[in-house]
């Protein structure tokens, strides 16, 4: 039977003692999993050593832990794989990240996961009394928050997000993607209050910096930021919330920018981002001009850099077949569902057949 | 080797050195560039979360447009953002022949198609390198070799997440590559906490406390653990951690000063190539102690 050295980060707040890691070697085969391990150097070696789990097959979420740095169920990864991506020969095994730890590998789910989830109302709020039997709702329009609806909670997320990292207050992946799974709910009649609430929220839908951590992480494929990315979607073209955070405006500016040039505009993208996605509002807005005074110093050290010249800033060409651009444009925006491939239903290795595609939002 | 190549619209704008430097160094590793100077903005994520068929529709127009320079061995880019944006695009176009017939019609009128194909590729500079020119040829061609230059890697996530669509199951190494580029440059790459991670850029205008903890924080990490320098394969990368560095300080309370290299400068640097020709001049954080040590280099060889 191979051998494994697993090294653990411990610690007990009782104890009076900071956090140390040590060493457990375990016999078990290479199919087993860390969770076993770890269960296995509780009963033979420390009793002590401290874990929350529960079902063992990647359905109660419980066991979210590192391993080798990536967030992860433990119950879910295999020691033959995660001894592969090791350290020093050892599999390392910590506490997930962004939440406080109780001891050793139990972080304070209530204090930051649960607290979130909570944040987005994660029920149903449909409008007047409920119909006397089932709700009715077409399949197709349930396409989309099937995804969301798959979350275990398991926290991996949440502790792999890079933009909780630097923000504790952002709402974070996991809640996010819960309220998408209501957002995108035909029953719901809050919508639009689903969203510019979590629109204006300066730690809400504009805090996520599109990063895929949790995206890589999630062991459901849930892909909270494409949920997140979901929500900015029905915020802006749907419901046209036009934001504090220049969510709308940046958008905006951006999409529009394409279609006139082709390519980006960086000098236009920043004003036009603060101006709701105009250029004229941007230098009549007071919230937009404040903080583009406060990007005067950037574009003077970009001129001064020799980074960006004068012309480069002002003078943006179109490409040469601009008008291909605008066509398509024209194309894809005067239809009134937006075409969506949901690669959740058709898997990425979807084959050759017809797939899932749904037609999302409502224009309005 | 002919490649059809997509710089993007960073390395034509903000970040003009990069597009300078690539020119330079393209020539040294046998490379002929065709600028695709028809092809559209990737939408760097911001007109995928606008509208999906749209930006499936544009990227799919710059692979077609790709498919048809005569010869190309594939398709070459120089940022993260444009990798990941168009992966992202040509995952959905791949996975479903009805979506995709419908896309391109889109591109009909112009006598454009997208072909899927096994064999075409469309890879950033740095997977190129290891992959296709191979660093076995990279470290032939180095005359300069970048002894004591202590550099940190900053991969830029739109390269390296998620990697189910990035290709890693076929090059499970694609997240160690700048690591081993930087080695076949003779430098010595440096580990730090923020290699991976998240530069901050796409919410400078969303948040910009959240963007800029985040550069500042990485980059002061890099200075904590020994680097000289950070290199990135990504302009948009480069815009956060070298434009907006002076802005990122007050976050984490502290001078950085920390140079942030293009890939493409640091391989012209090895390739013996002038500071001046690879822009190095035309940064916002300084390259001078960078330059000073590969001038020592010189007078030393």
């Amino acid at each position: 039977m191979p051998d494994y050295t697993l090294k653990i980060r411990r610690f007990d707040p009782e104890s009076g003692r900071p956090a140390y890691w040590q060493e457990f070697g375990v016999d078990l085969p290479e199919e087993r999993s860390v969770l076993d391990a770890i269960l296995r150097a509780k009963d033979e070696q420390d009793g002590s050593l401290s874990i929350r789990c529960s079902c063992q097959a990647a359905i109660c979420g419980s066991c979210g832990v590192r391993i080798n740095g990536m967030s992860r169920l433990a119950c879910n990864t295999k020691l033959s794989e995660a001894a592969e991506d090791g350290r020093n020969g050892a599999i390392v095994v910590e506490p997930m990240g962004n939440m406080p730890v109780i001891k050793d590998l139990i972080v304070d789910m209530d204090a930051v996961h649960w607290k979130k989830v909570q944040r987005v109302v994660p029920w149903l709020l449909p409008e007047g009394d409920p119909p006397a039997r089932e709700y009715i709702v077409d399949p197709e329009s349930m396409i989309d928050v099937t995804q969301s609806m798959a979350c275990i909670h398991c926290g991996a997320c949440v502790s792999a997000c890079l933009s909780l990292e630097v923000d504790p207050e952002f709402i974070g992946p996991a809640a996010l993607a819960k309220a998408y799974r209501f957002v995108g709910d035909p029953r719901d009649a809050h919508t639009e209050d689903r969203l510019l609430d979590l629109a204006e929220d300066p730690h809400g839908i504009y805090d996520c910096t599109h990063c895929f951590a949790c995206v890589e992480v999630c062991p459901k494929d849930v892909a909270p930021m494409d949920q997140i990315m979901r929500l900015r979607r029905r915020a802006t073209a749907d419901y046209g919330i036009k934001d504090q955070n220049n969510g709308y405006g940046h958008e905006k500016a951006f999409t529009d920018l394409i279609e006139k040039y082709g390519t980006l505009s960086e000098a236009q993208l920043l004003p036009k981002s603060y101006g709701d996605g105009s250029l004229i509002r941007a230098q009549v807005k007071p919230a937009a001009l404040k903080e583009l005074g406060a990007k005067f110093p950037t574009v003077i050290r970009g001129l001064t850099s020799g980074k960006v010249s004068p012309k480069t800033a002002l003078l943006h060409h179109k490409l040469q077949d601009q008008d291909q651009i605008r066509r398509i444009y024209e194309e894809v925006e005067s239809k009134e569902d937006r075409l969506e491939l949901n690669l959740y239903i058709v898997g990425e290795s979807g084959g050759e057949e017809e797939g899932a595609t749904s037609e999302g939002g409502q224009e309005e | 080797m002919k490649l059809a190549y997509w710089p993007g619209c960073v390395s034509r704008g903000f970040t003009p050195e990069l597009h300078g430097a690539m020119a330079a160094v393209a020539p040294k590793l046998g490379l002929e560039l065709v600028e695709l100077d028809r092809a559209n903005c990737c939408g760097a994520g911001v007109i995928a979360e606008h509208n999906q068929e749209l930006v499936d529709a544009l990227n799919a127009r710059t692979f077609a447009l790709a498919q048809k320079v005569d010869g190309a061995a594939g398709m070459m880019n120089i940022c993260s953002t444009c990798q990941g944006a168009q992966s992202e695009c040509q995952e959905r176009l791949d996975a479903d022949a009805a979506y995709r017939t419908h896309i391109n019609e889109h591109l009909e009128p112009e006598g454009l198609e997208y072909e899927k194909g096994g064999a075409w590729w469309n890879k950033n500079f740095l997977w190129l390198l290891v992959e296709e020119i191979g660093l076995d040829v990279l470290r032939e061609r180095v005359v300069r070799p970048l002894d004591g230059l202590r550099v940190g890697p900053f991969y830029g996530c739109y390269i390296v997440r998620p990697t189910r669509r990035l290709g890693f199951d076929f090059y499970p190494d694609r997240d160690r590559y700048l690591e081993q580029v930087i080695e076949a440059c003779g430098a010595e790459p440096v580990a730090y906490a923020g290699s991976h991670k998240c530069c901050g850029f796409p919410v400078i205008t969303l948040n910009r406390e959240t963007s800029l903890r985040q550069a500042g924080r990485h980059m002061a990490d890099a200075l904590d653990a020994g680097a000289d320098c950070v290199v990135t394969p990504c302009p948009l990368c480069h815009l956060n951690l070298d434009l907006q560095q002076p802005e990122a300080q007050p976050f984490v309370e502290r001078d950085l000063g920390m140079p942030v290299l293009h890939l493409p400068q640091l391989v012209g640097l090895a390739l013996g190539l002038d500071v001046k020709a690879l822009g190095l001049h035309r940064h916002v954080v300084k390259t001078d102690a960078v330059q000073d040590k590969v001038a020592a280099l010189a007078a030393a060889a």
